[in-house]
C-alpha cells in the first residue's frame, strides 16, 4: 500500500528549528532547515545523522524547501548543506533567497565573533549554501524530477514567506510553513486552492487562541505607546528586522503624523534602510492597497522613524526604540534591555512569540530578576507587554485553511504539544479526518490510496457517454465492459472487439446446442409449427444453425 | 479541432482555437497603424494643421472638405484617430471561454472584445504584463481624452465614395470596422477580468485542457503558452526573443513535443541587427547634441525604452553627455519607470541578483536620482519651465499622430539641427512622416526588433520538432520589398500551413485516448492475464463516472439485499442495470482439459429430472 511518511527532526510539539522530513511516493523532501533560539548547544539545529547514519544528505534528500527567510526556519542551512554536506537543489521564494543570508550573517556575527563561539558556519560557507538555490516563483509549478512537482503559495507570513505544494503522481502534501489568515499593514492573507491533498502539514503555534480583532489590538498598542511616551518614558520594541518591525513602523509612522507627536522613533541596527529597500523593491509581494499606492507615496519610506545610534539610549526624554532581536536573546535589543529595565516609567512591548530559554519569555512569563552572565542579576521594573503581532494563523485561521484545501488527513508541528492536543481534537471532530502530531524523531505513516490513471480509448468512452443519456444518472449506474491492455509500462483501455483486433487475436465462438427428443403423435411439419409458434412467444433468438 | 484567425497582423495576432470543447483566444492584439490615415491631434494648436485646405473630388462631385484634408500632398482624416479590430463576425465572439495573452503589446483591443460581445469567461496573463497592459491602455486613453474632436469622420468611409479618393485612403481595408478609443471606464472592467499567472503555472480548463505560460525573453512578463491535454499539445509562440535584454530568458524545452506550433511575431525588420541599432542610436544621438541639436525619440512608454537608457547610462559620459538633460514625457513615466523596477521575479538573471543587494534592477533609478533622467506627464505643466535645449526626448506615440510627440514634431520640424529616431518597428516611418513633410530636421531609422528572426526561429524549430506548424502568411514568403530573399521565409517540412484574417483551419489532429482513472479497488480485483510476452489484458467490468471532464471507473455496486420484511414495498429503487461481465474468448484451447469439464457439465445437466439434454461445443 503506497503510503507517505513524515519525520520532524524539530519542530513536532515543539517551536523552533523546524525540519520536517517528508517521504512521499519514493521521494525525499527535507522542508525547512531552521535552528532553535532557545539553545547554544548541539541541540540548536536539527538532528541530522537520523540521516546520515545510513549515508549522505545528498544521495537521501531529492530537495530541501525553504518556506521563509525567519532563522527557526533556515539557521541550520548552512551548517547542513556545508558543514554535514548537502549538494542538492535548496528551494525558496525571491525574498527569502535575498534576505535569508542577510539574517543569516547577522546570526553567524553575533555567534561567532560576540560569544566567541568556534566550529560554526562561515560567511564563505553562506555565499556557497546560497549557491545551491534555486528561486521559486508563487504558482509556479517546479519540476524538480521527472514525477516531483512542487508549487508555492503565498503565506502572508513575513515577505516572501510562501506555503507548498509537493506531488508526486497523483499523491500530495501541502506544507504551510508559517502562515497568516488575516491580510495585515504590509502583508496579503495566506491562500490556497482546493487541491485536496492526502496531507496538510500545517503550523500550529497559535493553535489555541483565537485572537481579537487587530484594529483593537493596533489601538491597544498605539495607547500603550502614546501613555508611556507622555510621560516621559522609554518605549523598547525588539524586532526581527524584516517582518513585523515593517508592520509596526507603518502603524506608529501613520499615527505620529495624525497625531502630531515628537517624541522620536529609530530603528536599531544598518539593517533596517536595506530591509525597507527590499520591502520596495518586493512591493508585489506586499498588500493589495500597498501595491496600489506604491507609485504616487511608497509606504516604506519612513519620516519620522530615524537610524539609531548606541548611544542615543541614555538621552534623556522620551523615545521609541525598535531593536533587534526580537526575543532578547542578544545583540542590540538586549543591551537597551539591560539599560531600561530599572525604570519603571519604561516599557518593553513583546510583539511575538518567544522561544522558552530567550529573556523575552522569562520576563514575559513574570520573572522578576534575571541572571545575566557573570553572575550579575538584573531587576525588572518596567513594564513589561505583550502584545500578538506576529503573523500566525489562529485556530480560527487554522481551521480556514483546512476549509480551504479540504485535506484527507492532518499534521500538526511548530507549536506546544498541550495546545496541539486541543486543535487535534477539534480538527477530528470538526472535519472527521485523521489529525497527526509526531514529536522530533518520531515517525508518522499516512496510507494513500492513489487511483490509477488508464488510457482509455475515445470511441469506447464516447459510446458508454452516449448510452449514459445526456446527463448522468448517479441512482442508475451503468456497467461497461472493456479491455485493459498492459503493454510497456502503458495501460490502456478499449473495447474488447478492439483488443481482440489489435492483439491480432482471433475470438472464439462460444455457442451451446441441445437435441431435444420429442415424442409427437402428430406430422413432422405441425409439430415443427408449433415449436415455433410457441417459442417466437417466448422471444427466444433462433439461431441461423438450428436446424430445428 | 479548429483555429479561426481574426487577425491578419503577423505581430499583433488574434486566433481562436477551438480544443476539446473549450474555446481559447490566443492574444488580442490591435493594429494601430489605421492611425496613420488620421491627421495628427496637435496638444498645442497648430496654425499649420488648422488651415489645411478640405478635400474636393477633381471633378467637384465629391465634397468631403470637413472630413478630409489635404496635408503635405496627401490627403488625411480629420477625425478622432481609428483603429482595426480583430475581426467580430467569424464566429460569436461570446462563446469564448478564456482568453490567454502572450504580452502587453498584444492585449490593446481587449476592452473592444470583453466589453461589446458578451464576452463572459477569464483573461488570463502575467502580473507585469496586467501592469504595463494597463499603463499603456490609460496611456493610450489619455492621448485621445486630451484632445476631444468635436465631429466623427464617417462619410469617407461609404465604399461608393472610398472607390473615389486618392492614395493610400482608397485602399484601406475594412475601414467600417475601424473604432474609435475606448474609454477609462471600460478599460478597467476589461482588466477586471483578468486573472493573474506566473510562468510554468499550470491552469486547468473545465477539467479538459491545461494551459501553461512560459516565459518568452520578449519583454517583462511576456509569455508563450502551451494548450495541451494528456495526449494532445499546442503550443503558442508570440513574440519571443533569444537576445539578452532586460526579461527572463526564453524557456524552449517546454515547447518540444508539440503537435501543433501556432507561430506568431517574428521579428518585423529582419534585416536589422538590433545590437547594431543600438549603436547606431546612440552615435545619432551623441552627433545631434554635440551639434547642438535636440533628439526626438518616439517610443512606447514601456519595453525598448529600458534597453535605451540602460545603453545610453553606459554611453553617456564617454560621450560626454553627462550634461544634457534626459527627458521622458508621458502620462505614465513615473508609472513605467516605478513598475519596471519592482519586477524582480520577471528579469534576467543579473537583474535579480541586484535586487538581493538590493539595488534597484534598472540603472535609469540612478538616472533619476541625479537628475540626468526627468520625467513628465506631459508637456503642460512643470516641463514648460523646467525645459532645457539641447535635449533628448523620449515620448510617444510612434505613430505620431497623437501624444506629445506631436508637438515636438511642429517645434523641432523646422531645424536641420535636431533630429528624429525611430526605434519602433511597428509604423513605417515614412508613412508616420507624411503630415509633417517637407521636414528640415534629421531623421534615422533605427528599429530595434528583438523578437526572433527567420534564422533563429528555423534553428528553434530544429530543436524542438512540432508536428505542424501554423504561421500568418506573410511568413511563408520573401517579404514583398525583397522577393529574391528566400532566407527571409519559413522553409518546413511539412510546409507551415498558413493563414491570414478570417481564415479558419482544421488542425490535423486525430484523438484517440481520453484520461480515465480507476478506482483503488477496482484496479485491485481486476485480474490480468499474460497474453504475449510483456503484453497483459483484463477484463474490465465497472460503472463509469464522468464528472467536471473527469472521467472515473467505480466498481460495480452489489445489488442491495432484498429488505426481509414484505411490508413496504418500494418500487422506486430498482436495482443497478448490471451485466455480467463479457469474457475475452481467444488463445488455444486445451483440449483435454476442455473435455473433461464438460464432461463434468454434462454429468450435472442430467442429473436434473425431466430433461435429457446433451451440450456439445462446436
Amino acid at each position: 500500500m503506497p503510503d507517505i511518511k513524515v519525520t520532524p527532526l524539530g519542530a513536532g510539539q515543539d517551536v523552533g528549528r523546524s525540519c520536517i522530513l517528508v517521504s512521499i511516493g519514493g521521494k525525499n523532501i527535507m522542508l525547512d532547515c531552521g535552528m532553535h533560539m532557545g539553545y547554544n548547544d548541539d541541540r540548536r539545529f536539527p538532528d541530522f545523522s537520523y540521516i546520515t547514519q545510513n549515508g549522505r544528505l545528498t544521495e537521501f534528500l531529492d530537495c530541501v524547501i525553504i518556506s521563509h527567510f525567519h532563522l527557526d526556519h533556515c539557521g541550520a542551512l548552512p551548517y547542513m548543506s556545508e558543514m554535514v554536506g548537502y549538494d542538492g537543489p535548496i528551494y525558496m521564494t525571491h525574498p527569502t533567497k535575498a534576505i535569508c543570508p542577510i539574517l543569516l550573517e547577522d546570526f553567524r556575527k553575533i555567534t561567532v565573533d560576540k560569544k566567541g563561539e568556534t566550529n560554526f558556519f562561515t560567511s564563505q560557507m553562506i555565499k556557497d549554501c546560497m549557491k545551491k538555490v534555486v528561486p521559486l516563483n508563487l504558482h509556479q509549478t517546479v519540476q524538480v524530477d521527472e514525477e516531483l512537482e512542487i508549487k508555492a503559495y503565498y503565506a502572508g507570513h513575513v515577505l516572501g514567506a510562501a506555503m507548498v505544494q509537493i506531488k508526486v503522481g497523483s499523491e500530495s502534501v501541502v506544507y504551510t510553513g508559517d502562515y497568516n489568515m488575516t491580510p495585515d499593514r504590509h502583508l496579503g492573507a495566506a491562500w490556497i486552492d482546493k487541491c485536496r491533498p492526502d496531507l496538510l502539514i500545517s503550523e500550529s503555534t497559535y493553535a489555541t487562541t483565537i485572537r481579537d480583532s487587530k484594529r483593537c489590538r493596533e489601538r491597544d498598542f498605539l495607547k500603550k505607546v502614546h501613555e508611556t511616551v507622555e510621560r516621559g518614558g522609554k518605549v523598547l520594541i525588539p524586532v526581527f528586522a524584516l517582518g513585523r518591525a515593517q508592520e509596526l513602523c507603518i502603524l506608529l509612522e501613520t499615527f505620529w503624523e495624525r497625531m502630531n507627536l515628537k517624541a522620536p522613533i529609530y530603528f536599531s541596527t544598518g539593517l533596517t534602510e536595506k530591509a525597507n529597500h527590499y520591502y520596495k523593491l518586493f512591493i508585489t509581494w506586499t498588500n493589495q492597497k500597498i501595491r496600489k499606492t506604491f507609485v504616487q507615496r511608497n509606504m516604506f519610506e519612513f519620516k519620522h522613524i530615524k537610524a539609531f545610534d548606541r548611544s542615543y539610549a541614555d538621552n534623556p526624554g522620551p523615545m521609541v526604540v525598535f531593536a533587534t532581536p526580537g526575543m532578547l536573546h542578544a545583540g542590540q535589543s538586549l543591551l537597551i534591555f539591560k539599560k531600561w529595565a530599572g525604570n519603571e516609567k519604561n516599557m518593553v512591548i513583546m510583539p511575538g512569540y518567544c522561544v522558552q530559554g530567550t529573556v523575552g519569555h522569562k520576563i514575559l512569563n513574570g520573572q522578576k530578576k534575571l541572571e545575566m552572565e557573570g553572575r550579575a542579576t538584573l531587576d525588572v521594573k518596567l513594564q513589561v507587554e505583550y502584545m500578538s503581532f506576529s503573523a500566525h494563523a489562529d485556530a480560527k485561521g487554522i481551521m480556514q485553511l483546512i476549509r480551504m484545501a479540504e485535506p484527507r488527513n492532518m499534521l500538526l508541528v511548530h507549536g506546544e504539544a498541550k495546545k496541539m492536543e486541543f486543535l487535534k481534537d477539534k480538527i477530528e471532530q470538526e472535519f472527521s479526518i485523521s489529525c497527526y502530531m509526531p514529536a522530533n524523531g518520531e515517525t508518522t505513516s499516512i496510507v494513500t490510496n492513489p487511483s490509477v490513471p488508464v488510457d482509455i480509448s475515445l470511441n469506447l468512452l464516447k459510446r458508454e457517454m452516449a448510452l449514459g443519456g445526456p446527463l448522468p444518472d448517479a441512482k442508475r449506474p451503468r456497467t461497461m465492459h472493456g479491455t485493459l491492455i498492459m503493454k510497456d509500462n502503458s495501460l490502456r483501455l478499449v473495447s474488447p472487439e478492439q483488443a481482440l483486433k489489435e492483439l491480432g487475436l482471433s475470438e472464439h465462438q462460444l455457442r451451446f446446442t441441445c437435441r431435444v427428443q420429442l415424442h409427437d403423435p402428430h406430422s413432422d411439419n405441425d409439430t415443427l409449427g408449433r415449436i415455433y409458434t410457441h417459442l417466437k412467444s417466448h422471444s427466444v433468438n433462433a439461431s441461423p444453425y438450428g436446424p430445428i | 479541432m479548429k483555429l479561426y484567425c481574426l487577425s491578419g497582423h503577423p505581430t499583433l495576432p488574434c486566433n481562436v482555437l477551438k480544443f476539446k470543447s473549450t474555446t481559447i483566444m490566443l492574444d488580442c492584439g490591435l493594429d494601430t497603424t489605421a492611425a496613420l490615415y488620421f491627421l495628427p491631434l496637435p496638444l498645442v494648436h497648430s496654425p499649420r494643421l488648422s488651415k489645411l485646405p478640405g478635400w474636393v473630388s477633381k471633378d467637384g462631385a465629391v465634397n468631403l472638405e470637413k472630413e478630409l484634408k489635404e496635408c503635405s500632398g496627401r490627403v488625411f482624416v480629420d477625425s478622432q484617430p481609428e483603429f482595426c479590430l480583430p475581426e467580430k463576425e467569424l464566429l460569436d465572439l461570446s462563446t469564448i471561454d478564456v482568453i490567454l495573452i502572450s504580452n502587453y503589446h498584444c492585449m490593446m483591443a481587449l476592452p473592444y472584445i470583453t466589453e461589446h460581445t458578451g464576452f463572459t469567461g477569464t483573461v488570463y496573463a502575467t502580473e507585469p504584463t496586467l501592469q504595463i497592459g494597463r499603463l499603456l491602455m490609460e496611456e493610450l486613453v489619455t492621448f485621445m481624452e486630451r484632445v476631444p474632436k468635436a465631429q466623427a469622420a464617417t462619410c469617407w468611409k461609404n465604399k461608393e465614395i472610398q472607390r473615389l479618393l486618392p492614395g493610400p485612403l482608397k485602399d484601406a481595408v475594412d475601414v467600417w470596422s475601424w473604432r474609435k478609443c475606448y474609454s477609462v471606464q471600460e478599460v478597467n472592467s476589461a482588466l477586471s477580468k483578468v486573472q493573474l499567472v506566473g510562468y510554468s503555472q499550470k491552469v486547468e480548463l473545465f477539467g479538459a485542457v491545461q494551459v501553461t505560460p512560459l516565459s518568452s525573453g520578449y519583454s517583462l512578463g511576456s509569455s508563450n503558452w502551451i494548450i495541451q491535454s494528456h495526449y494532445e499539445k499546442v503550443s503558442y509562440v508570440s513574440g519571443s526573443s533569444l537576445l539578452t535584454t532586460h526579461p527572463q530568458p526564453m524557456e524552449q524545452s517546454s515547447l518540444k513535443n508539440s503537435d501543433v506550433l501556432i507561430l506568431t511575431g517574428l521579428t518585423q525588420i529582419p534585416t536589422a541587427n538590433p545590437d547594431g541599432m543600438l549603436g547606431e542610436f546612440c552615435s545619432n544621438l551623441a552627433m545631434t547634441i554635440r551639434a547642438g541639436g535636440n533628439v526626438l525619440v518616439p517610443c512606447y512608454s514601456s519595453g525598448v525604452i529600458y534597453d535605451l537608457l540602460e545603453c545610453l547610462y553606459q554611453f553617456m559620459d564617454s560621450a560626454n553627455l553627462g550634461s544634457t538633460p534626459f527627458y521622458f514625457i508621458s502620462p505614465v513615466a513615473n508609472s513605467s519607470l516605478e513598475f519596471s523596477q519592482i519586477f524582480a521575479e520577471w528579469l534576467c538573471q543579473n537583474k535579480q541578483s541586484k535586487v538581493y543587494l538590493p539595488e534597484p534592477p534598472f540603472p535609469h533609478a540612478e538616472l533619476i536620482q541625479t537628475n540626468k533622467l526627468k520625467h513628465y506627464p506631459s508637456i503642460h505643466g512643470d516641463f514648460s519651465s523646467e525645459f532645457r535645449q539641447p535635449c533628448v526626448v523620449f515620448t510617444g506615440h510612434p505613430s505620431l499622430r497623437f501624444g506629445d510627440v506631436v508637438h515636438f514634431m511642429e517645434l523641432w520640424g523646422k531645424s536641420s539641427l535636431n533630429t528624429i529616431i525611430f526605434t519602433e518597428p511597428d509604423f513605417s516611418y515614412l508613412d508616420a512622416l507624411a503630415p509633417y513633410q517637407p521636414l528640415a530636421m534629421k531623421c534615422v531609422y533605427c528599429p530595434i526588433d528583438t523578437r526572433l528572426n527567420f534564422h533563429q526561429v528555423s534553428k528553434l524549430l530544429k530543436d524542438i520538432q512540432p508536428l505542424h506548424v501554423v504561421c500568418p502568411e506573410p511568413y511563408t514568403q520573401p517579404p514583398p520589398a525583397q522577393p529574391h530573399r528566400s532566407d527571409l521565409m519559413l522553409e518546413l517540412q511539412p510546409p507551415p500551413m498558413a493563414y491570414r484574417r478570417c481564415s479558419v483551419l482544421g488542425l490535423p489532429f486525430r484523438r484517440r485516448y481520453e484520461r480515465i482513472h480507476l478506482l483503488p479497488e477496482l484496479a485491485r480485483s481486476l485480474v490480468p492475464s499474460e497474453i504475449k510476452a510483456g503484453v497483459s489484458v483484463a477484463t474490465v467490468s465497472a460503472v463509469l463516472q464522468s464528472k467536471d471532464n473527469k472521467h472515473v471507473l467505480q466498481p460495480v455496486p452489489k445489488p442491495a439485499p432484498v429488505p426481509p420484511s414484505k411490508k413496504r414495498k418500494r418500487v422506486t429503487e430498482e436495482p443497478p442495470e448490471v451485466l455480467n461481465p463479457k469474457p475475452l474468448l481467444s488463445g488455444a484451447v486445451p483440449l483435454e482439459p476442455f473435455l473433461a469439464m464438460l464432461h463434468k457439465v454434462q454429468h450435472t445437466l442430467s442429473l436434473r429430472p425431466n430433461q435429457s439434454a446433451q451440450s456439445a461445443c462446436r
